[in-house]
């Protein structure tokens, strides 16, 4: 299995780097390194002088991608793809256009991050296998029918609405919990509450609809057909049998997405005031930090490439004929 | 799993109970206190004064530095007064002999200006630990090691802090700071300028801080600067070059509040950076408030300076201030509020529920919740509507110091250029474009259509008839009355387009509007923009891009049509007609002249007027200036827009004030008030969420008798 890793580790270095590049390219396509001083510099009495000083200071007054004017290897290295880049790979993000430490602020906002997409994951895989599980166990009935019927609305409406519609009725009318913020201690709960249940229903009809028919499938096979002629109970026969024989594609869609949720949401932390990582990466967006933009999606790439193999060394737990050569 | 969600099912109810309402988003702690509770939008770049110019940051900045002037709260037109500084410094004109010359001075022959600024002795410092120092007088954290170094993480993790008095080399320590060679001051390039020997200051703190190794500390007390010296230890003089009577308004920004050398040096040491750690983080000033919790992520709070030196309330203002109750506090110590508390809430839903909830003071208005908040009497008074009256919110509105204009590029060969042709043709836009019928649809009637570049309550700015642009309107009944579409009909046709057609070459005339649409929801207003082109049978190209385009684009002159504006830095002409002073031109000069109109006349007559002091000549100058642009008519003038600010009944000694930053310290509030309304606003409504539970388990209960059912049958 070590070598596995390792051949999967090695194979991430090209991924990343072609990542980094299409970032790179994406960013520069849209914005040169004048706009990105002017954006940090402000509107009013930007001088020539300035934006010349702040490219300087931050290595942005070098060629994009090739140097010409430089000799031998200096082409591609004296370049800002290159200069930018190399850091990134011993995990060294730099500062931010604003002159932040973006490792500092990554640490910081992580947390945040981590307190509603935790709850949020795990609450919601509980919800959507159970109401997957029921609408298996009562398939063909009206239970299913209406059940499908509602996952299919639920998926049609947009996680927008359901952040907005939730404000309103649990905060506005009901007054239950506020409406936006981010606390610590024990009032990270109030805060918190309104925004996990909203993450766990607007994602609810298309998980619960995906793990059903997952499950249906399963429910069909012979093993299932001697676990009942055994006299087992239906619950005992879905919760121990089918779950278990099922997981081989639960975990594919589960386990790569845990890294992730250090990346936190970008429309919710938003909407309710979240400072996560989320939120970070949408102001970088916005000010056209292509210091933090790269930092995110380098991040993103590399969580979700850890993602993966663990995805694959959790096939090998739940099913011993898996082996990782 | 069962355990787990009553723990947090409990922790929930304790959270939200209480004495403070379930949905508060502040801690219990705070029920009742003088704090004033706010919200921001965007985090903040820069703290530290000398790069800080955004209205975001100012917000901040303002309360905690305190820059020699500041404008009066309550007086207009806005005027100058003394803040740390002892009194209104007074400018001394000298010849290139220096020798002394009378106040009224020919301009000419001012070679240049002293101002000589005394401040209040006795001002001290917030408590601050680059100020501390142990009982031998050393400081104690300007040789931080490693071992300190790493139990820091935050500036309040140093346990000492200390004060010191406020001295006018501190205020010369900061004009040196624009020159730094490792900060970026927006007002360095202007102000090198103005101050006599700042541009060569930056070449020699250039090299000094090359031959220093990486990050090592640039003291720049060892480089005397020749146009800023303190006199003594409470008066110090700057040297400007010529007469430049508009330098008083800077001396009221932060860009020249006091920065004390210690603290330079004890941010410089090596591993605080990267700990963000740093001035543009943690300020430190004489001033009211002192930021005493700093996540712009979440949350900034501005706390009560202890050593703050105790200004009083304003005594006079205008007459119906007292009418008004602005005068109540008059001579009371400031301020009135102990903390401010601002949130990060970067959605207007959001912000705007919280207001209503009471859970913050004050509110914008915008586009989506106006019809909500504001309604308009027969006569078009704006007032707040019946649902906000009924909560006891008022409205508060002002015109702000800005102008929204739409240009035209004077370098393009059809709308461009000073000839007949070209003048006629942006004149019989300038008919056409309704701006009434902008600010009424897209603005919620928050805006008066201007009638040239200068902003209402500035100097030069004209009311009534005489202020009114002859060029598109006419003065009937006592108001303006935008001219009819056929007297730019005959202009256009005047100009070669008899029915925007173009009589030499018979084509159609074609006009491009650059402008920067950032959504669908800007299309309306760019689809009403064609339609006013239409009326000339002119069609109009929009040319929608991003902002970063939109800029290259007009840096290069390669915009035909665009649309801009300009907030004021102070409270003078010369900040509105510079933008259209010749030299000062985007094209070729880098300036802020975006439509690079360029009239000898004007500028000529730009020239004289920037140095004058207000007076019958200047304002003379200043309407032949103004004349010559609505002849010309290098803009539409667009309009000047409206402030709308709704407050609780509970904030009291609010007066919008557009220029000054620095309010904060006047405010006042009922907190008693506040908790009575929020505890009345936010009972928990719990029935709905029980009766939704109830349904939930109805629904489960069918099935689980289906399901015993089953289960029953499958054992027999």
């Amino acid at each position: 299995m070590l070598n596995y890793i390792i051949r999967r580790v090695l194979y991430a270095i090209p991924i990343l780097i072609g990542v980094n590049l299409l970032t790179f390219v994406l960013f520069f396509v849209v914005n040169t390194p004048d706009d990105m001083a002017r954006m940090q510099l402000g509107i009013k009495r930007v001088t020539p002088e300035a934006i010349a000083k702040w490219k300087a200071e931050r290595g942005y007054d070098r060629p994009l991608l090739y140097s010409a004017q430089a000799s031998g290897a200096a082409k591609v290295t004296d370049t800002i793809f290159f200069q930018k880049s190399v850091a990134l790979f011993a995990f060294r993000f730099g500062r931010a256009d604003d002159g932040r430490d973006i490792a500092h602020e990554i640490t910081t906002r992580m947390g945040p991050s981590l307190a509603i997409a935790v709850p949020v994951f795990i609450l919601g895989l509980f919800v959507y296998l159970n109401l997957a599980l029921l609408m298996a166990f009562f398939r063909a009935t009206y239970v299913d029918f209406w059940g499908v019927v509602t996952c299919v609305v639920l998926m049609s409406i947009s996680s927008l609405f359901y952040i907005i519609g939730g404000q309103f009725l649990v905060s506005k009318l009901w007054h239950l919990v506020p409406i936006s913020g981010y606390g610590g201690g024990i009032d990270t709960f109030k805060f918190l509450a309104l925004p996990v249940v909203v993450g766990v229903v607007s994602a609810a009809g298309a998980n619960a609809r995906w793990y059903r028919t997952i499950f249906l499938e399963e429910i069909g096979k012979d093993y299932v057909r001697t676990a009942r002629a055994k006299g087992l109970s239906e619950a005992r026969v879905l919760f121990r049998h089918v779950l278990q024989n099922a997981m081989i594609p639960i975990l594919t869609g589960v386990v790569v997405v845990i890294p992730l949720l250090f990346l936190g949401g970008l429309i919710t932390e938003s909407f309710f005031g979240i400072p996560g990582l989320g939120s970070y990466t949408i102001d970088a967006i916005n000010s056209q930090d292509f210091a933090v933009v790269r930092s995110m999606v380098f991040l993103g790439s590399v969580l979700y490439i850890v993602g993966l193999i663990l995805t694959d060394i959790s096939y090998t737990l739940v099913d011993p004929r898996v082996r990782l050569e | 799993m069962v355990r787990s969600l009553t723990i947090l099912a409990l922790a929930l109810a304790i959270s939200g109970c209480g004495s403070s309402a379930w949905n508060n988003p502040y801690p219990a702690r705070e029920a009742g206190a003088n704090v004033l509770y706010s919200a921001f939008t965007e985090r903040p770049k820069h703290l530290d004064p000398v790069q800080s110019y955004s209205s975001n940051e100012i917000i901040f900045t303002a309360q905690i530095y305190e820059p020699p002037l500041q404008y009066h709260y309550l007086r207009r037109p806005y005027a100058l007064i003394p803040l740390a500084a002892a009194k209104m410094p007074e400018a001394q004109y000298y010849d290139r002999k220096g020798r002394r010359l009378p106040a009224d001075a020919d301009p000419g022959a001012i070679a240049f200006t002293v101002y000589e600024i005394a401040i209040r002795p006795g001002v001290r410092y917030q408590p601050h630990p680059a100020l501390a120092r142990d009982r031998n007088g050393k400081f104690l954290y300007h040789q931080l090691g490693p071992r300190e170094l790493a139990r820091v993480f935050k500036l309040g993790d140093f346990p000492e802090t200390g004060s010191r008095e406020l001295v006018a080399d501190d205020y010369v320590f900061q004009v040196k700071r624009l020159a730094h060679p490792r900060l970026h001051s927006p007002i360095f390039g202007l102000m090198a300028d103005y101050i006599a020997g700042l541009k060569e200051y930056a070449d020699t703190l250039k090299k000094a801080a090359s031959a220093l190794p990486k990050g090592g500390y640039l003291d720049l007390n060892r480089y005397p600067l020749e146009g800023v010296q303190a006199v003594d230890r409470y008066t110090y003089r700057i040297r400007i070059k010529g007469k430049y009577p508009q330098f008083m308004y800077w001396l009221a920004m932060p860009f020249f509040a006091p920065i004390p050398w210690e603290a330079e040096r004890f941010y410089a040491q090596p591993g605080l950076a990267e700990k963000n750690i740093n001035l543009d983080w943690y300020p430190v000033g004489t001033g009211p408030y002192l930021l005493s919790e700093n996540d712009p992520n979440r949350v900034m709070v501005l706390t009560r300076n202890p050593n703050y030196h105790g200004e009083t309330y304003p005594a006079d203002g205008e007459p119906a201030d007292a009418r008004a109750g602005l005068l109540k506090d008059a001579g009371k110590p400031l301020p009135f509020i102990e903390q401010v508390v601002f949130s990060r809430d970067k959605e207007s839903i959001p912000r705007w529920n919280k207001f209503l909830q009471g859970y913050y003071d004050a509110s914008g208005i915008g586009s989506d919740t106006f019809d909500q908040a504001v309604q308009f009497s027969g006569q078009g008074e704006a007032a707040v509507s019946e649902a906000m009256k009924g909560r006891g919110i008022r409205l508060e509105t002002a015109v702000a110091l800005s102008t929204y204009y739409m240009g035209f590029n004077m370098l393009d060969p059809v709308v461009g250029g000073l000839s007949e042709r070209a003048r006629k043709l942006r004149q019989a836009i300038s008919i056409a474009v309704d701006y009434e019928e902008y600010v009424s649809i897209f603005a919620n009637g928050r805006g008066i259509p201007a009638q040239g570049p200068i902003a209402p309550g500035i100097f030069g700015y004209r009311d009534g008839k005489e202020g009114v642009n002859p060029v598109a309107y006419d003065w009937v009944d006592g108001k303006p009355r935008r001219k009819p579409i056929e007297a730019a009909k005959k202009l256009l046709a005047e100009a070669g387009y008899p029915d925007g057609i173009d009589a030499k070459t018979g084509a159609p005339l074609v006009l491009y509007f650059d402008a920067t649409a950032r959504s669908a929801e800007d299309k309306p207003a760019l689809d009403w923009m064609r339609k006013q082109y239409q009326k000339l049978n002119i069609q109009l190209v929009v040319r929608a891009t991003d902002y970063n385009r939109f800029q290259d684009k007009i840096r290069k002159g390669n915009a035909q049509i665009f649309e801009w504006g300009w907030h004021a830095d102070y409270p003078d002409p010369e900040n509105f007609l510079f933008l259209l002073h010749g030299p000062q031109r985007k094209v070729g000069n880098d300036g802020e002249n975006a439509a690079n109109y360029d009239n000898p006349e004007f500028n000529r007559l730009f020239e004289r007027m920037k140095n004058m002091d207000n007076g019958p000549e200047r304002e003379a100058i200043i309407d032949r200036m103004v004349a010559i642009l609505r002849e010309d008519a290098p803009w539409l003038w667009g309009f000047h827009p409206k402030d709308y600010a709704l407050y609780h009944a509970w904030i009291g000694n609010v007066k919008p004030n557009k220029l000054s930053y620095n309010n904060l310290k006047y405010q006042r509030i009922d907190a008693a008030l506040r908790e009575e309304r929020r505890r009345d606003w936010n009972q928990p409504l719990l029935w709905p969420a029980l009766l939704g539970l109830a349904a939930f388990v109805a629904s489960i209960v069918p099935a689980v008798i289906v399901y015993r059912r089953r289960e029953r049958s499958a054992a027999k």
